[in-house]
């Protein structure tokens, strides 16, 4: 002990008590593989949130979503639905300048344009949620079953994929949702069923590499069945660039639903910010230079399109090492 | 190229497009199994002029034999009738595409250029102010839906200022000829030409500059420096050429979007092309039309993927063997 240092001496005193070593005993058999486990999850979480809040443009991508999701749920307490009718609107002024009674003007039918991009946010982020969601869903299944399986299941499920890839994506999307009819919900399975090749192509290409790893040999050597092994160590290695891709495909998803809204195919019985563009567009509302009709909506269609590319971005970025140079 | 990589291209875009001609075939038949019901929709017909509709247009026997019928008339070029029209499809998709071609076409040549020059420079200053203002109005064009730019430009450019025309091919009832009429028709392509440039613009400069990034990272490129080549000789004769390549296989794929590109920017600007065309069959909705105009559509895409394949094949020997 003498030749420990003053300031130290209590450090090395308390080491030495006599029930030092049996909370020391207890710490270790409180570390078990889950623990650690949860451990490490904590860990890379706060490393991805510290990396995430320093990329300035994915803050700021994070908060214009946040403002528009909050827009989109409390649309019942933003704006009266009735807003949204022609019939109870009979009695505004047409084509009316923003004002203090209508803060985004009035459109052809003396509806109020506020009311009808409010309204529209909801299905603009819902529909464009859902399609990317059901894109993301076939996309990862095909990958996940074509890299897995590989043989003929891999040849015939890349050959549909590849069947269309080259297949034009918006005139595909057109011609179905023209037969299928106009719904939210036919928009919605439309994106869906044409844009899940790309997400299937990313996916399976990942599997492969990862189906190759020793850690799967090992598993397969100990013993592990196919369902263990997708489970365990394939979808958890997918998972955050499967994560990645559903953040930046929300945006086709966006534009695809204005874009067929815009071309008249989008549900008749709900506001959208496509079909705000549409209406806008069929009532003259370019040469009567009513901007006040069609600039809100695509300047909401731009925000958050922007707003998730950037968020997308900087997640890829965190996910995907090899992108960090960029 | 090894033979066995272009006869199995060419194999792989012919079975394509039997895919689409089935596909194209069946879809159709689900949403409207009888053409003739809707297209004399109100008008009074005795069952034998009925029938006698039925076999003119093959719509008697099994769902094969009419298969077999749509796909000798299509292979004849017969697409049918236009239900809003009356005339053939062949004729309405003849007459819509050359304004789509010379429209598309030049937007998509203009974007390219822009686009990778851009790029270039970008990708060459990593990090400087030209790089950061380039990729964010990249990133901010490729957000904004192509139409509702043109809403826009059509509202600040034609109307508010009138410096371009509202839309149209040409001035209506126009008598000019020869040089005047082709700066006329000029000057009303120039709109949505620059909404449609400005679309396409930013997905070759982020293509471009990550590319140059790519190459800029290769062992070649130290060794052109190594060897004292001045930086503007570097960048001309080493990294542009080799970072190229993403960029041919990016245009050649886009010159098959070049007819269904501008779908909704053409109805914006009343630009009597296919887009237009697209239009007004969705609004019908017109079957036929909608149908041929998806062959089409399918086929130019299939047939630029094949182009983009085959180029690669000859450009990088190594995807194709020697």
């Amino acid at each position: 002990m003498n030749d420990v240092p003053d300031d130290l001496k209590d450090v090395v005193e308390d080491f030495v008590k006599d029930d030092a070593p049996i909370e020391i005993k207890d710490q270790v058999a409180d570390i078990s593989p889950g623990s650690i486990v949860w451990a490490r999850r904590r860990r890379a979480l706060a490393d991805l949130a510290h990396r995430f809040s320093r990329d300035r443009l994915a803050v700021a991508g994070l908060i214009v979503l946040v403002v528009f999701v909050a827009m989109a749920l409390l649309a019942p307490l933003l704006s009266d639905r009735s807003g949204l009718s022609a019939v109870a609107s009979v009695d505004n002024p047409t084509w009316a300048h923003p004002s203090g009674d209508f803060p985004l003007g009035t459109d052809n039918l003396g509806r109020s344009v506020a009311a009808q991009f409010v309204w529209g946010s909801r299905i603009s982020l819902f529909v464009g949620l859902m399609a990317t969601l059901l894109t993301i869903a076939i996309g990862s299944v095909v990958g996940i079953v074509s890299g897995f399986f590989g043989r003929w299941t891999d040849a015939v499920l890349m050959r549909i994929t590849d069947w269309f890839l080259v297949i034009p994506f918006l005139p595909l999307a057109i011609v179905l949702a023209a037969v299928l009819g106009r719904s939210v919900w036919n928009i919605i399975f439309v994106i869906g069923i044409t844009s899940w090749p790309s997400t299937a192509r990313l996916v399976r290409a990942q599997v492969l590499t990862i189906k190759e790893r020793l850690y799967v040999d090992r598993a397969r050597a100990l013993g592990a069945g196919r369902t263990h092994v997708i489970s365990k160590h394939v979808l958890p290695n997918v998972a955050p660039l499967i994560l990645a891709n559903t953040t930046l495909a929300v945006p086709i998803s966006i534009l695809t639903e204005t874009t067929l809204s815009f071309l008249g195919l989008g549900d008749p019985s709900q506001a959208s910010w496509g079909k705000t563009l549409e209406e806008a567009f069929h009532a003259g509302a370019i040469n009567r230079e009513a901007w006040w009709y069609y600039l809100p909506a695509g300047l909401g269609i731009v925000a958050v399109v922007l707003a998730f590319t950037m968020f997308g971005r900087a997640l890829e970025e965190i996910l995907d090492p090899r992108l960090r140079e960029r | 190229m090894r033979p066995r990589y272009v006869v199995g291209k060419i194999a792989g875009a012919i079975g394509t497009l039997a895919f689409v001609l089935v596909f194209n075939f069946f879809l159709f038949r689900i949403v409207n199994d009888d053409p003739t019901a809707s297209m004399f929709r109100g008008r009074n017909l005795s069952p034998s002029q009925i029938q006698s509709l039925r076999e003119k247009f093959n719509l008697d026997g099994s769902k094969l034999e009419q298969f077999g019928a749509y796909l000798r008339e299509t292979a004849q070029g017969n697409l049918g009738v236009s239900l809003l029209s009356r005339r053939p499809v062949s004729t309405e998709i003849r007459e819509a595409i050359w304004p789509t071609v010379l429209l598309v076409g030049t937007a998509t040549a203009a974007a390219m250029v822009i686009g990778v020059l851009l790029g270039i420079h970008a990708g060459w200053r990593r990090r400087s102010a030209f790089d950061v203002g380039s990729t964010t109005s990249s990133m901010l064009t490729y957000s904004v839906p192509d139409f509702w730019l043109g809403m826009l430009l059509l509202g600040f450019l034609a109307v508010r200022f009138d410096v371009f025309p509202t839309g149209g091919l040409e001035d209506p009832g126009t008598t000019a000829t020869g040089l005047s009429l082709l700066i006329d028709q000029a000057h009303h392509m120039a709109l949505p030409m620059i909404t449609l440039a400005l679309g396409y613009v930013g997905e070759y400069a982020i293509v471009m500059r990550s590319s140059m990034l790519d190459t800029l990272r290769e062992d070649y490129l130290q060794l052109a420096r190594a060897k004292g080549l001045r930086d503007a000789n570097v960048r001309r004769h080493h990294a542009v050429p080799n970072a190229l390549l993403p960029v041919v296989s990016l245009s050649a794929l886009n010159f098959g979007f070049v007819l269904s590109g501008a779908i909704a920017v053409e109805s914006i600007f009343s630009w009597p092309g296919l887009g237009q065309a697209t239009f007004e069959a969705i609004r019908g909705p017109d079957f036929p039309v909608l149908q041929g105009l998806f062959l089409l559509f399918s086929a130019a895409l299939i047939v630029a993927n094949l182009a983009v394949d085959l180029l690669y094949g000859y450009l990088d020997p190594r995807v194709a063997g020697r």
